[in-house]
């Protein structure tokens, strides 16, 4: 059943598509064969991340002296790869939960591939750490376990064991959250194919049916997982930002690390989303489902997180004139205008000044400045980090320590292959699963197609059924003392007190079965269910029916009904039983979702 | 549940709204709805069918709490009863900086177990083969199914004028 959509709204899935064009759409990328661009791209990121692979064995052969790190710099590229990546992440997390709490209906368009993007960002992002220890075989030492040795702990007092927390929660909550949404699509692409596709599928579909109670339990299960992933996207980007702040550098030792770190993070993950869709959109033929309101949305979005990290840049920079503290002073200067200078106004254009162009309606909604800003943004997010990190500690308290950090091609190599991995997963995701999430861009058709809203409507936006009226099938004969609508219209007949004639049954019917209630304005279709189900079927019914009576309905069904006012509808139902349509519809324009 | 085979008898509407009336309408006439199978949540459908509000939340609450106390006491059993180390010259026992944690747990626990139960619950794993009455449920189509076992032949016939009169698109029989 549509919701309830303002018809200045821009429709979402464009093409008049119907339940089962968008099926053919999204699952025809997994059922053909790859083309040329994919293979070739495929191939490139294989490359990539097999350089990569070899520069970590390299590493861990050589030891981790085989970066540039040195008594001072003791973070260089690593922490800073893994701080980018971990930000890229943020953006699925917000497209897929926090969205989901404001009800955006654009973001079904975009939530299944930034999900997936947030994952595989999570898996580049926590390869950093892990080769950073050196002894990678060791890295089960994070973990809190049992051991020989006390057992000695873990010391749950460090941020960079909160990291470890953190990450590896988001990661796993994540995963559960893009599966169980992937769980109805790859029952979809199942039901379309044959023999081992069909086995693989129904597999990784876990025997889905699509019974009304599991979508039931699903809608509950995907809300709660929203709630919960909530504060958990906005806790790991404020943890990782501890790594920074709870440390007594210059610099570093900031309280406003947390917030301008998840604003950073949302903004960058925007970016990386932005990137991927509109290659995705024109490679994978989805213009219909991430149209251009799902860009403009987007850029809505970097417009606002990108002026948050403008404002907090700015304001680092008063603090730490404000504080009258020398090292903090120095710090800043240093970032500007010390040996990192070009890292430091490289972040400030791409990450302040880029993100303002989006004020401009042109700018947003163009496909090919979207794209390339998108990629300046992820450059500028890439030297936030590295300014954050390398020019801090290239210059401490000692003069006789301060150095020059640059990587080796070690460092560089492992940073492509994370490129490559993220590309090769991101590549083979396309082909595996519906990059779209399939259910829920069928869930809005109704509300947000463009067959039913936006200037090239078809329909009204709340199409009537039309059986609901429609009963010359003589459905009711079936009923032999078996239905009371049978009975009401036998007592109908009989008051009338003579023969009815053929024609006039239907009306009789019409009046007797059910009334779209929803014609009251402030009754949607929630509300119906609830009044059909107390057995107020029609506009008489709901004529004859007290505001109290209805009230204890609504109050019986909730706190998110008992809100209602359901003071004009009785009246209005009775507007309606007596088939004053156009005084109806003059008192509706004056009314306020129902209410006087 | 039945654990012989069952006789389904079931029809396919191209539309939720008429899917919608068409359960409103099997309701009226007290005909026992088997389930009924859509290829996205149609929403209002809950309440016509009767289906009772979801307790997984309830669940996820308390799993969120478990997770709550096994990290808060843990960490707390940790640094002041098992190996107590001062740490930055703070007491034991500090609270504050147990928060990440106990908050990270929190959510891992809830959000583990919410999606255990409902796999479970569902009766949905790896390797479960549901039978699945028509490939287009999951597409398009929007499935009302009776169970028929020893139905007689005017009970049937009552069916099938249910699923004509309410413009079903195709009415099937299957044992499953």
């Amino acid at each position: 059943m549509s919701a309830v959509v303002s018809s200045i709204r821009n429709p979402l899935v464009t093409g008049n598509k119907s339940y089962h064009d968008i099926t053919e759409d999204l699952c025809a990328p997994t059922e053909k064969a790859p083309g040329l661009q994919w293979v070739i791209g495929f191939i490139l990121a294989i490359t990539l991340f097999s350089f990569g692979a070899f520069c970590i064995i390299w590493t861990i052969w050589m030891g981790i002296g085989s970066w540039n790190l040195n008594r001072t710099i003791n973070w260089g590229w690593d922490i800073t790869n893994f701080v980018w990546w971990i930000g890229i992440g943020h953006a699925g997390t917000l497209i897929s939960a926090i969205l989901l709490l404001f009800r955006q209906k654009w973001r079904t368009g975009v939530n299944r591939a930034a999900e997936a993007m947030t994952i595989f960002a999570v898996m580049c992002a926590g390869l950093f750490p892990l080769i950073h220890m050196g002894r990678l075989w060791l890295a089960f030492f994070i973990f809190p376990y049992p051991n020989t040795r006390g057992p000695l702990w873990v010391n749950f007092n460090s941020p960079l064991l909160w990291d470890v927390f953190a990450i590896s929660t988001y990661f796993t909550v994540s995963l559960l959250f893009w599966y169980t949404g992937l769980v109805p699509d790859f029952a979809t692409v199942r039901d379309r194919a044959s023999g081992v596709r069909k086995k693989i599928y129904n597999t990784l579909s876990f025997g889905w049916t699509g019974s009304a109670k599991h979508w039931q339990r699903w809608e509950y299960l995907s809300l709660v997982l929203a709630g919960i992933a909530t504060p958990l996207v906005l806790s790991v980007h404020t943890i990782v930002s501890f790594d920074f702040a709870t440390s007594v550098i210059p610099g570093w030792h900031t309280t406003i690390f947390p917030p301008y770190f998840v604003a950073g993070a949302i903004f960058s993950g925007f970016a990386m989303v932005l990137t991927l869709m509109l290659v995705a959109r024109k490679v994978l033929n989805l213009k219909d489902y991430i149209t251009v309101e799902h860009i403009e949305s987007m850029n809505k979005i970097i417009l606002l997180t990108g002026s948050i990290v403008g404002v907090a840049y700015l304001t680092e920079l008063f603090v730490a004139w404000y504080s009258v503290y020398p090292y903090e002073q120095f710090a800043f200067f240093n970032r500007a205008l010390g040996p990192y200078y070009w890292s430091y106004w490289g972040m400030m254009i791409c990450n302040v000044i880029t993100p303002q162009l989006f004020w401009s309606k042109k700018m947003r909604t163009s496909v090919f400045w979207t794209f390339f800003l998108s990629i300046i943004i992820n450059v500028g997010m890439w030297f936030e980090r590295f300014v954050i990190i390398a020019t801090t500690l290239a210059r401490d308290y000692i003069p006789s320590s301060w150095s020059y950090y640059v990587p080796t091609w070690v460092e560089i190599g492992i940073f492509i292959g994370t490129i490559g991995l993220f590309f090769v997963l991101f590549l083979i995701f396309t082909r595996v699963a519906p990059v779209v999430a399939i259910a829920e861009i069928k869930s809005i058709l109704k509300s947000s197609g463009d067959q039913y809203v936006g200037k090239d409507a078809k329909h009204h936006s709340h199409p009537q059924p039309a059986s609901a009226y429609d009963d010359s099938n003589g459905f009711l004969q079936y009923w032999d003392g078996n239905d009371s609508s049978h009975d009401s219209i036998t007592i109908l007949k009989s008051v009338s007190g003579e023969a009815t004639s053929v024609v006039a049954e239907p009306t009789v019917l019409k009046a007797s079965l059910k009334d779209d209630l929803k014609k009251v304005e402030g009754i949607g279709p929630k509300i119906e269910g609830l009044l059909n189900a107390a057995g107020i079927n029609t506009f008489v019914d709901l004529a004859n029916a007290s505001v109290e009576s209805i009230q204890g309905i609504l109050n019986a069904a909730g706190s998110r009904y008992s809100t209602h006012n359901p003071g004009t509808w009785g009246r209005q139902a009775q507007m309606a039983a007596d088939g004053k349509w156009d005084e109806l519809k003059a008192w509706q324009d004056i009314l306020d979702g129902g209410k006087e | 549940m039945v654990t012989d085979s069952k006789e389904v008898f079931y029809g396919l509407y191209d539309d939720e709204e008429d899917l919608l009336v068409a359960v409103q309408r099997a309701k009226n006439a007290h005909l026992d709805i088997m389930d009924v199978y859509t290829p996205f949540p149609v929403h209002g459908l809950d309440p016509i069918l009767g289906l009772s509000e979801s307790r997984l939340h309830i669940a996820g609450f308390v799993y969120g709490a478990t997770g709550t106390l096994t990290a808060f006491l843990f960490m707390t059993w940790v640094f002041t009863r098992d190996w107590p180390i001062i740490f930055g010259g703070k007491p034991y026992w500090s609270v504050p900086a147990f928060i990440p944690i106990t908050f990270e747990l929190t959510v891992l626990f809830a959000a583990i177990g919410m999606v255990v139960s409902f796999y479970t619950v569902c009766g949905l794993a790896p390797g479960v083969e549901n039978p699945i009455l028509d490939d287009r449920i999951t597409d398009d189509k929007f499935c009302i199914a009776f169970q028929t076992n020893g139905f007689s032949s005017s009970e049937m016939n009552n069916l099938k004028g249910f699923f004509k009169s309410t413009g079903a698109s195709k009415v099937s029989t299957k044992v499953i």
